[in-house]
């Protein structure tokens, strides 16, 4: 993931100045929203699921999407929001972030609680870090972005991700899964070995590279044959009382719903023979996995759609690696996940401060061969199903959570506005660290 | 993966230079017909020809006849002026001479490297043109060079003839070397924003010295001719007026008292770059004439890029400042149509204004306005074809030109895919490429290219940054 990227890169290099509070935004602490019967008429409505339906009415209630269509009895009391000519969209989903643990990576690191240290921390769990009141979440949510996948990046078992809303006074209210996955960063052999100040990066030896991708491949399988044996001793002791359980670890204790197949191992991973090897890992441990970064997925759609691994994608901006790689090799990603047949969504991998652009990505996308309808489940339906909530969001239809942005035009578009949002049914202000600097210098004269 | 990637990188980049060379043979006159041409300096013409005669604009306007001009028909297509990068360090071999706090003796000139294949890439985005900037490790870094994106072509011929000279500046975080020290070395000064004013103006006191003790001699006031100083002739330039100074900085406070400081000596500032608080002095901005450049929405990267907001760029647009968009990246340069799009949506600058951020206004910062930077007659034929509209989402550059010749061409970059594909095929089976188990040596590992994947994580030196 490029996110990763970075931040190893400015972990190796930044010593980071010390005494610098963390940058939170009291004044957003009471932007929670208001909850009420809301009905969003005259609109037009891009379910995603379905087809676009003109002229007609969205109704809220409850935190939910109660009803949609032209043909929609509304609540007495209802709050009527006159939507003629704008859009109502599903707010859209990103599934790969850090959003809440990385506010501002150099020269506060304090505001800085991605990256345990440490390589094997399974019980490092998302949830608990996340800063509910950073000034990220709003900017994040006024461009349409309702709901992030965050998760932690350090080591080989970086710890356990989050699904989160982007509204709420505590994790908890903000929590939609509170432990989501387990982030893999799966060995790769790399030269690359950090940056040096005053020099720039190191490369370090081919064998040497080898020899740590080796260590680290021993160190992960260790790790999960101490896991399984744990969960072995507990089970034996579940069933027999005469046999004492293991004393408890908390580390093996959180890999458990992991290695029984429970809930998804999410693996760091870009090139196509690594791809190929972490899903041959999942299928010999039979464990449930997903595939974060995937720059040469495509190239292991074989095996991907074999196994059922979906694919998150995260590097719609970044460069293609090799040099005699065509220009547009990861603009056209998706384009080939998409017609290779493999279940994907479209990505940010970003700390925090640029999940915004979420729209932009999959648009970018749709500028190198993905089809427009497709660019837009990319960041919607898609993200939803493979967070396994497409239960409760990514489209509008009745039943859902009222994740809900009201635009004046595609919400792919860099110069659409965003009119009205809901989180959960409740209206929220547009407001945001940007919007309140612009307020406060913009009459300056 | 395939064996010998090093290899076969080197062989490969050499394969693209006779699609470059033909390209350029395809040059000559140009008409290109039937676009929708967004001018940057006179609003959007519709169903409009532009005809290129030796590498400039030499007409534009309806139903042109072609003589014996090639015809690129771009019915439905949209015309804009080449994109130019007002903060870059693509070609760029070194960014940073960052042992001494005064680096002024440097020259990006001499590091530039005419086969990046980020310049392709630029140009695939509809780059043509850039400030090639010193990196911001000193108050006072290197000598700037202005370029155009002549992929193929001998390093002599990218830098733009006439373009005035610049030099970079730099304060805040990245001079102060806040966020890191180099092991083995001892603290460099300055450490602090006081300090990093002073460096400035012992070097502009010093210049002034410099200058009187030569402008003495040259009256015939002394027999003796000063000892040439390499550091202080280009701040000397800057005194006279004759050198931009382009000047990294975060902070409002500090950005201000640079302004002043150039007041007080009697120059004018050429640009503020980066500028993540210029709105909160927009008007002061205003007054001494510095243009500034930005990214449209980046923050939060660091501290000194917290009290940020994306309505920079209207709110400087508002006072009258003459604001650019910059990518200070390999990868963000690809995209800044879609930045110059933002300018809009934060705030609501109106189209022609947006696309003069990424186009008309670098062009008047760098100092070549006169000669690009819009679709206007006698001026270069730096051009980009797009898909459809380039703020859509969904736009790509079709065709890239750089005075008249086609640089990049997104229908035969696709064809000739299948060439490269056949000819990686070919390397792979020579012995050199063997495998290690099959007696070859152990492979190069290809790495992600560290220094445009990181974006513009921000050119102090302790990244080798883009």
């Amino acid at each position: 993931m490029r996110f990763f990227n970075a931040f190893f890169a400015l972990a190796a290099a930044a010593i980071l100045a010390s005494g610098i509070a963390a940058q939170s935004d009291a004044s957003q602490q009471n932007k929670t929203g208001r909850a009420g019967t809301f009905a969003i008429v005259n609109a037009r409505i891009v379910p995603v699921t379905g087809p676009v339906i003109e002229n007609g009415t969205v109704v809220i209630r409850d935190g939910k999407i109660a009803a949609v269509g032209t043909n929609v009895s509304i609540p007495s009391g209802a709050e009527r929001i006159d939507a003629k000519g704008l859009s109502v969209y599903p707010g859209m989903i990103d599934a790969a972030t850090s959003l809440g643990l990385a506010e501002i990576p150099l020269g506060a690191n304090a505001t800085m609680d991605v990256a345990e240290t440490g390589s094997m921390n399974a019980n490092a769990k998302a949830i608990t870090g996340i800063n509910p009141h950073t000034s990220h979440v709003n900017v994040t949510r006024v461009n349409g972005v309702t709901t992030v996948h965050s998760a932690p990046t350090g080591g080989t078992i970086a710890g356990q991700s989050a699904v989160i809303n982007l509204n709420g006074s505590t994790q908890a209210e903000m929590s939609v899964i509170p432990e989501f996955g387990l982030v893999i960063n799966f060995p790769r052999v790399t030269t690359f070995g950090g940056f040096q100040p005053g020099v720039g990066p190191i490369t370090v030896d081919f064998n040497e590279a080898v020899r740590r991708r080796d260590n680290q491949i021993e160190e992960l399988k260790k790790m999960m044959a101490d896991a399984e044996a744990y969960a072995k001793a507990k089970d034996a002791s579940a069933k027999d009382n005469s046999i004492r359980p293991p004393a408890t670890d908390l580390r093996l204790e959180a890999m458990l719903p992991y290695i029984r197949g429970e809930r998804p191992m999410l693996i760091a991973v870009e090139r196509e023979r690594d791809i190929r090897a972490a899903v041959k890992f999942l299928a010999d441990n039979k464990l449930k996995g997903i595939i974060v970064g995937g720059q040469e997925a495509w190239k292991a759609a074989d095996d991907l759609k074999k196994n059922n691994v979906p694919v998150i994608f995260t590097n719609i901006y970044s460069l293609p690696v090799r040099e005699d790689d065509p220009y547009d090799f990861l603009f056209e990603g998706p384009a080939q996940l998409h017609r290779a047949g493999v279940k994907f969504a479209v990505a940010t991998g970003d700390g925090g401060a640029e999940v915004r652009d979420l729209p932009y990505h999959a648009g970018l996308a749709g500028a190198y061969g993905l089809p427009k309808e497709e660019a837009l489940k990319a960041v919607t339906i898609y993200p939803a199903e493979i967070l396994g909530i497409a239960n409760r969001m990514g489209s509008i239809e009745a039943g859902k959570d009222a994740n809900i942005v009201v635009t004046d035009g595609d919400i792919l578009d860099p110069r659409t506005n965003i009119k009205y949002l809901f989180i959960g049914g409740r209206l929220l202000p547009l407001t945001s660290r940007h919007t309140e600097l612009f307020d406060s210098f913009k009459d300056r004269k | 993966m395939k064996r010998r990637i090093g290899m076969l990188l080197g062989l490969a980049a050499l394969a693209m230079l006779p699609f470059s060379a033909a390209a350029q043979q395809a040059g000559g006159d140009v008409l290109i017909k039937n676009a929708t041409v967004m001018t940057a300096s006179r609003g959007t013409l519709e169903n409009t020809d532009i005809l290129i005669r030796g590498g400039k604009i030499a007409r534009i306007g309806k139903n042109l006849p072609a003589g014996t001009a090639r015809v690129i028909d771009a019915t439905g297509k949209f015309v804009t002026p080449g994109i130019i990068d007002a903060h870059s360090h693509t070609m760029m071999d070194a960014v940073n001479e960052g042992t001494l706090s005064v680096t002024s003796m440097t020259r990006i000139r001499d590091v530039l490297d005419p086969k990046d294949v980020a310049i392709y890439r630029g140009l695939a985005g509809g780059v043509t043109a850039a400030l090639l900037l010193h990196g911001s490790a000193n108050a006072i870094g290197g000598q700037s060079s202005t370029v155009k994106f002549k992929y193929g072509r001998p390093v002599e011929e990218f830098v733009v003839e006439g373009a005035p000279t610049g030099i970079k500046f730099a304060m805040g975080e990245n001079p102060k070397r806040a966020n890191f020290t180099i092991p083995g070395q001892p603290p460099r000064y300055p450490r602090t924003r006081m300090g990093v004013l002073e460096v400035m103006r012992d070097a502009f006191v010093r210049a002034r010295d410099y200058k009187r003790s030569w402008d003495d001699f040259r009256a015939g006031k002394t027999r003796v001719p000063p000892r040439r100083d390499m550091e202080l002739e280009p701040i000397v330039e800057i005194l006279e007026g004759k050198r931009l100074v382009h000047a990294h900085g975060y902070r409002s406070d500090e950005q201000l008292n640079l302004l002043r400081l150039a007041e007080e000596f009697g120059f004018r500032v050429g640009t503020l770059q980066h500028g993540l608080e210029a709105f909160k002095f927009a008007p002061e901005i205003a007054k001494h004439g510095a243009g500034v450049s930005i990214f449209i929405d980046s923050w939060s990267y660091k501290l000194e890029g917290y009290d940020a907001t994306p309505y920079n760029a209207y709110m400087l647009w508002k006072a009258g400042v003459n604001v650019s968009i910059n990518s200070d990246s390999n990868e963000r340069m690809r995209r800044l149509n879609l930045d110059a799009a933002k300018a809009m949506k934060y705030g609501g600058v109106p189209e022609q204004d947006a696309l003069k951020m990424i186009t008309l206004n670098p062009a008047i910062q760098l100092g070549i306005g006169n000669r690009t930077g819009s679709i206007d007659q006698n001026k270069d034929a730096d051009i980009v074809i797009w898909s459809e509209h380039p703020f859509s989402p969904y736009a790509h550059p079709e065709i890239t030109m750089i005075e008249g010749v086609v640089y990049f061409d997104r229908k035969a970059d696709i064809e000739r895919r299948a060439l490269l594909a056949k000819e990686r095929e070919e390397l792979e089976k020579l012995d050199i490429n063997k495998a290690p188990g099959s007696g070859g040596a152990a492979p190069r590992i290809p790495t992600e290219r560290v220094r445009g994947d990181i974006g513009h994580i921000e050119d102090s030196d302790i990244d080798d940054h883009d």
